[in-house]
C-alpha cells in the first residue's frame, strides 16, 4: 500500500480500460464469434473481455485502488491531523532565517511603533499571529490556511465515495426499459441486461406521445405525457422529455425511444389483442319498430335481444378482419340465433357501422360508435405511437453526487490553497530598524515567493507612510 | 459578414500571430514579439466575436443555442480559451517565447475546424439529447481543461529541448524561460487542467444521468476521458509524493496530452457498435 502501488494500479486500470474501448462491449456472442474466430472468442470469453468493466478482475482492480487510497490516507491522516489541530502552532525562527529568499527594507521608526503598525495589518490577513522577542529585536509570526493540508484527504474521500456509490447502485439498483403504447398502462418493466420482468408496485400510463421535427428533418423533441397510478388512482402526471425525467418513489423514468405501433394488418399482433375488460356496447336495431337498443356485453355472454328477436353471443374481436378478400380492419364476430331460426355468424366491422344492414335480417347489429375508442385508444389508428421509457433505480446516485462535489472542492483546495507561514523580523538598529520578511508554504513555493514580495511592499508602505 | 467568415479570418490572424512569435524567437527582435502579442489579442477578440455572432445567428434562425454543440464549435471554443490562457501566462511571466509553442496549436485547431472535410460549420438545430445546461457546462469545463493541457504540452516540448542544452550554448534556447520555470508552469497548467477535466467529467456524468438515467456506462468516450484523468493523476502523485520533476514529468504530460487528443478525435475511429454487421 503505497504511492508506487497507486501508480501501478492507476496505470494498469488505464491500460486495461483501453481493451474495452477497442473491443465493443456486450454484443451478441455470435457476432463476436464471427469477428474473432473460435480461439480468440473462447479466450476473451474466459477473461470476460466482452463485459470487462463488470468482470471480476477489473472490479478487483478498482476495489484494490480504493482500499489502497483508504489505507494510505488513514495512515497519513493521523500525522497530518496532529499538525492541523495543534493548539499552539510553533514557529521556528532559524528556519525562516535560513530561507534563501527574503525581502528586506528599513524603517525610520522605533521597534514598538512598527509593531503597533504591523500587528493589526498582519492579523487582518492571517488567521493566527504571534509576537516573540528575539535576540535582535522582535519577530511577528503569522500563518493561515493550515487546514488546507486536509485537502488531499477530501479528494481521496471523494474517490472512495464514488466507488461506494457505484457499489450501492450495482447491488440495490437496476436499469430497465418498457414500451408503452399511447393510452395504455404498464405495471412492470424488463431489466437490463438480463431481460427479467420486474414489477414496479405502481402503474405507468402513457397518456400521449409526441415527436416533433425541425425543417431539416432532425428530431426536435420527444415528449411523453405520463401518469402514475397507485391502486388504480392517478397520483402524479408529468410530461417528460429527454433531459427532463420523471422521478417517483426513487425510480427515475426517462424518455429513451419511441416507435409506431405495428401496422394494423398484422394478424399475429391482432391475436394478442384483448377485449376491453369492461366489455363493449352493441346497438341492436329492430327492423319492425325501428327502435335501437344499446346493450353492453362481453365475449361469450349471450344477450337476449328485446322484442323477442333472438339471442346474440359475441365470440371474438379481430384486429384485422376480412370480408370477401377485403381487409375491413377491426371487427367483432358473433353468433345470432333468431327465434326459431338457424344460428348465423355475424361480422361487425368497427369502422363500417352499417355493414350488418346488408344482411337484411329482422335485427341489425353494430358496434356502438364509442366502442372503437376502447379498442384503439389514441385517435387515428395509423398514427399510433408507443413511447420507449428507461426506468432506473439507483440509490447510490446521492453518494456519487456527494463524491463529485467533494472532489471538486478537494481538488481546488489541494491545488490552489496552501498552508502559508510568514515571519516578519524587526531588528533594532541605532537610528533605523531593519525589517526582514520571509515566508514558506507547503505547496507552490514560487507563488509564495510572490506573496512574500507583495507583503513586504505593503509593510514598507505602512512603515514609511505617514 | 457571418460568423463562419469571421472565424475563418480569425484562423489567419492566429496563423500570423504564430508566425510573429516564431520569428520573434528565431530573430530575437522585441518588435516581433510585440506584434505577435497584438496579433494574438486581435485574434482572440475575433474568436470571441465569432462565437457570440454564431450564438446570435442561431437565434435568428429560430434554433437558438449556445454554440458548443458540435466538433466545429468546440474547436472554436478550444482555440479561444487556449489563446486567452496563453496571453495571461505571457503577461504573468513577461516572456513571449512560449507563444511560439502555444499559438500554433490554436492555429492548427482552427484550421482543422475550418478546412477539414469531415467537419461542418453549419449551424444545426439541437437534437433532444443535446438540450441540456449540463452539456454546456460539460463542454466549457472540458475544453478549459484541454486548453490548459495543450499549453502544458507546449511547455513540455520547450522544457525537453531546453534541458538538453546544458551548457546554454544554443542561442535559440537562450531566450526560453529557465528550465525550472518551465517545469513549474507546466505543473500549474496541469493542476488547472486536471481540476477542469475533473469538473468536465463530472458534469458529463450528471448530464448522462439526466438524459439516459445512468451516470457512467463505460462507453469509449467516457472510458478514454477516465484514462486521461488517470494519466494526469499518476503524474500528480509522482510529482507530489515521489518528487518527480523535469523530464519524467514532461514525458508523462505529453502522454497525457496524447490521451486528450485520442479522447477527442480518436474515439470516433474505434470500432463502433455496427462494425460487425447485423448487431
Ligand atoms: C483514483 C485516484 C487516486 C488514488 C488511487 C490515490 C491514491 C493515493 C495514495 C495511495 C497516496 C499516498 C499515500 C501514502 O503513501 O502515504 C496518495 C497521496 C496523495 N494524493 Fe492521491 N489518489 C488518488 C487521487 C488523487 C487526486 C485526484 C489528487 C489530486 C487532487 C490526489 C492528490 C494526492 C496528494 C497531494 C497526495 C500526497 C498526500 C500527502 O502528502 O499526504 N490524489 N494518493
Amino acid at each position: 500500500m503505497s504511492v508506487k502501488l497507486t501508480v501501478v494500479l492507476l496505470l494498469s486500470i488505464a491500460l486495461t480500460s483501453i481493451v474495452g474501448t477497442i473491443i465493443p462491449q456486450n454484443q451478441n456472442p455470435a457476432d463476436y464469434f464471427r469477428a474473432y474466430g473460435e480461439f480468440l472468442y473462447r479466450l476473451f470469453d474466459v477473461l470476460n473481455i466482452f463485459d470487462m468493466y463488470h468482470s471480476w478482475w477489473f472490479q478487483f482492480l478498482l476495489v484494490l485502488l480504493t482500499m489502497n487510497i483508504f489505507v494510505c490516507s488513514i495512515d497519513r491522516l493521523s500525522a497530518t491531523w496532529k499538525i492541523v489541530f495543534a493548539k499552539n502552532p510553533s514557529f521556528n525562527l532559524s528556519r525562516f532565517r535560513n530561507l534563501s529568499q527574503k525581502e528586506t527594507f528599513s524603517g525610520n521608526h522605533p521597534l514598538t511603533e512598527l509593531k503597533k503598525r504591523y500587528e493589526p495589518f498582519i492579523s487582518k490577513h492571517f488567521g493566527y499571529t504571534k509576537v516573540e522577542e528575539t535576540d535582535k529585536g522582535l519577530c511577528i509570526f503569522a500563518e493561515k490556511w493550515r487546514w488546507t493540508r486536509l485537502g488531499v484527504y477530501t479528494v481521496h474521500l471523494s474517490v472512495i465515495l464514488l466507488l461506494l456509490g457505484g457499489l450501492i447502485g450495482s447491488i440495490f439498483g437496476f436499469q430497465g426499459y418498457v414500451n408503452i403504447p399511447e393510452g395504455e398502462t404498464v405495471d412492470s418493466i424488463r431489466t437490463f441486461p438480463n431481460g427479467k420482468i420486474r414489477s414496479l408496485g405502481f402503474e405507468i400510463k402513457c397518456n400521449d406521445f409526441n415527436v416533433s421535427f425541425y425543417d431539416n428533418g432532425a428530431p426536435k423533441e420527444y415528449r411523453s405525457s405520463l401518469t402514475i397510478f397507485e391502486k388504480g388512482r392517478p397520483v402524479y402526471t408529468k410530461d417528460i422529455i429527454v433531459n427532463d425525467p420523471m422521478k417517483y418513489k426513487g425510480y427515475s423514468i426517462f424518455q429513451s425511444s419511441y416507435g409506431k405501433m405495428a401496422p394494423e394488418a398484422n394478424p399475429k399482433k391482432a391475436a394478442t389483442f384483448e377485449m376491453p375488460s369492461d366489455g363493449i356496447t352493441l346497438n341492436f336495431t329492430s327492423r319492425q319498430s325501428g327502435k335501437t337498443y344499446k346493450i353492453k356485453t362481453v365475449i361469450g355472454k349471450p344477450v337476449d335481444i328485446p322484442e323477442g328477436l333472438g339471442k346474440f353471443v359475441l365470440l371474438e374481436y379481430r384486429k384485422s378482419a376480412e370480408f370477401i378478400g377485403q381487409n375491413i380492419g377491426e371487427a367483432c364476430i358473433g353468433i345470432l340465433t333468431p327465434k326459431g331460426g338457424k344460428p348465423v355468424e355475424i361480422l361487425l366491422p368497427l369502422h363500417f357501422p352499417n355493414f350488418d344492414r346488408m344482411r337484411k335480417g329482422r335485427v341489425f347489429i353494430s358496434v356502438d360508435a364509442q366502442a372503437p375508442e376502447k379498442f384503439n385508444p389514441g385517435s387515428n389508428p395509423a398514427e399510433r405511437y408507443y413511447t420507449g421509457l428507461q426506468v432506473t433505480k439507483d440509490p447510490g446516485v446521492f453518494v456519487v453526487y456527494a463524491g463529485f462535489i467533494v472532489m471538486i472542492i478537494g481538488c481546488f483546495i489541494t491545488f490552489f490553497m496552501s498552508h502559508q507561514r510568514v515571519c516578519i523580523e524587526i531588528i533594532k538598529g541605532k537610528t533605523k530598524s531593519k525589517v526582514i520578511v520571509s515566508g514558506t508554504a507547503n505547496k507552490n513555493k514560487m507563488g509564495m515567493h510572490q506573496k512574500v514580495k507583495k507583503l513586504s511592499d505593503q509593510l514598507a508602505d505602512l512603515t514609511n507612510g505617514s | 459578414m457571418n460568423s463562419s467568415n469571421l472565424l475563418s479570418i480569425t484562423t489567419f490572424i492566429y496563423g500570423a500571430a504564430a508566425f510573429f512569435y516564431l520569428a520573434h524567437w528565431v530573430f530575437k527582435k522585441d518588435l516581433l514579439g510585440r506584434l505577435g502579442t497584438w496579433t494574438a489579442i486581435i485574434g482572440a477578440a475575433g474568436n470571441i466575436a465569432g462565437f457570440i455572432l454564431r450564438w446570435v445567428e442561431s437565434y435568428q434562425m429560430g434554433i437558438g443555442h449556445v454554440p458548443l454543440s458540435n466538433m466545429y464549435e468546440s474547436l472554436v471554443f478550444f482555440s479561444g480559451t487556449l489563446v486567452i490562457i496563453y496571453l495571461i501566462i505571457e503577461r504573468k511571466t513577461q516572456n513571449s517565447i512560449i507563444g511560439a509553442f502555444a499559438t500554433p496549436i490554436a492555429f492548427l485547431a482552427m484550421a482543422y475546424a475550418s478546412m477539414s472535410p469531415n467537419i461542418s460549420d453549419r449551424i444545426q438545430p439541437l437534437i433532444p439529447a443535446l438540450k441540456s445546461n449540463w452539456l454546456i457546462a460539460h463542454v466549457i469545463t472540458c475544453f478549459l481543461g484541454y486548453a490548459a493541457f495543450a499549453i502544458a504540452f507546449g511547455l513540455c516540448i520547450m522544457y525537453l529541448v531546453k534541458q538538453r542544452d546544458v551548457q546554454g550554448t544554443s542561442s535559440l534556447l537562450s531566450s526560453f524561460p529557465k528550465a525550472i520555470v518551465l517545469d513549474e508552469l507546466n505543473h500549474q497548467m496541469i493542476m488547472f487542467g486536471f481540476l477542469f477535466l475533473s469538473i468536465g467529467i463530472i458534469t458529463g456524468a450528471v448530464w448522462a444521468n439526466s438524459a439516459w438515467g445512468s451516470y457512467w456506462s463505460w462507453d469509449p468516450k467516457e472510458t478514454w476521458s477516465l484514462i486521461t484523468w488517470f494519466i494526469y493523476a499518476t503524474l500528480l502523485h509522482a510529482r507530489m509524493m515521489r518528487g518527480w520533476y523535469g523530464k519524467r514529468i514532461a514525458y508523462l504530460s505529453i502522454i497525457g496530452f496524447m490521451a486528450v487528443l485520442f479522447t477527442y478525435f480518436g474515439v470516433n475511429l474505434l470500432p463502433g457498435l455496427h462494425s460487425y454487421g447485423s448487431v
